[in-house]
């Protein structure tokens, strides 16, 4: 019973944060809604035991995915309420789509509910134990069955960073931003930039 | 009782939404990029679902790896969108025609 308390709480408010992603006016708000969002989708995930994955959606996605969005988002100078001009004239096209989509999907799984589809059975490899939390279960199957493919999410990742950084690098010169130059400010001497004055009272002192 | 079929549905919808967020917000590359987060979530949320259901913990070690594309397709969309603005001003999708595509 409370389970599916929590499943149609998380799964609700999960709906609701997409919807307001897709129709929010302000992208910044939308980011915020994909927060919430990510987070509720991690709580449907937590409901059916995969603690590790919920744990990670909220760190990969929340703490880097989104906050890159929220950057970016801040970062660039654009006039969003010109982009949105075209928002009225593409929702019956997208809406068709939409729910042409929809059905092709709950018709899937209305035929599976009605019994004549099998999935395969699992080869037994890659049980759940009951007695093991599930993040050492998951740790024990990556660390040895699947260590090719960490390896791999790992070398994708590295090449993402590298190609980010290449990007967006600006190298030094003409036409780059000013940049801290550590030689003359040590260079600075207070002879040359601090000057003793002692004004009369009542008058003025010209530098 | 919850069941496999419940998580299915709202994983749908949560495809279905990201489909309808990028023809509705097609100018904004931002929020097509929002967009194309939301259908790798609801495929994350699949392959979980069908992980624990199943009892099968492979689910697992490949939506991690869907996380891990999701990420790295984030970074690289959101650098090229900001060289993009860097030279052009611009990152509404009708005038990306740099490449005569």
């Amino acid at each position: 019973m409370i389970q599916a308390i929590a499943f149609y709480f998380f799964a609700t408010i999960v709906v609701a944060s997409a919807v307001m992603v897709v129709m929010a006016r302000n992208p910044v708000h939308s980011v915020l809604w994909l927060i919430l969002a990510f987070f509720n989708a991690a709580g449907l995930m937590v409901l059916v035991g995969a603690e590790f994955i919920a744990m990670l959606l909220v760190i990969v996605y929340v703490g880097a995915v989104a906050v890159l969005f929220l950057f970016v988002v801040m970062m660039l100078d654009i006039d969003f309420a010109a982009m949105r001009a075209g928002f009225a004239r593409n929702a019956p096209l997208g809406l068709a789509i939409a729910a042409v989509l929809l059905a092709e999907l709950l018709l899937g799984v209305g035929a599976w509910q009605a019994g004549g589809i099998r999935l395969g059975t699992p080869d037994g490899a890659a049980l759940q134990p009951a007695d093991v939390p599930n993040i050492e279960a998951l740790g024990a199957l990556l660390y040895g069955r699947y260590i090719l493919l960490f390896e791999v999410a790992g070398i994708i990742l590295l090449v993402a960073m590298i190609g980010a950084i290449v990007l967006t690098f600006q190298p030094p010169g003409p036409g780059a931003r000013a940049r801290q130059d550590v030689g003359k400010q040590i260079r600075r001497r207070p002879e040359e930039a601090v000057v003793m004055k002692r004004p009369e009272v009542g008058k003025g002192i010209e530098l | 009782m919850i069941g496999i079929e419940h998580y299915l549905t709202v994983a749908a919808i949560l495809f279905v939404l990201g489909v309808l967020g990028i023809f509705l917000n097609r100018k904004n590359v931002i929020v097509i990029l929002m967009a194309v987060e939301l259908i790798l979530l609801s495929v994350n949320l699949n392959l979980v679902a069908f992980s624990a259901f199943m009892q099968d913990l492979v689910g697992q070690v490949f939506a991690m790896l869907v996380l891990t594309v999701a990420a790295a397709e984030a970074a690289i969309g959101l650098a090229i969108l900001v060289i993009y603005f860097r030279s052009r001003g611009t990152i509404a999708v009708d005038d990306i025609n740099r490449m005569k595509g």
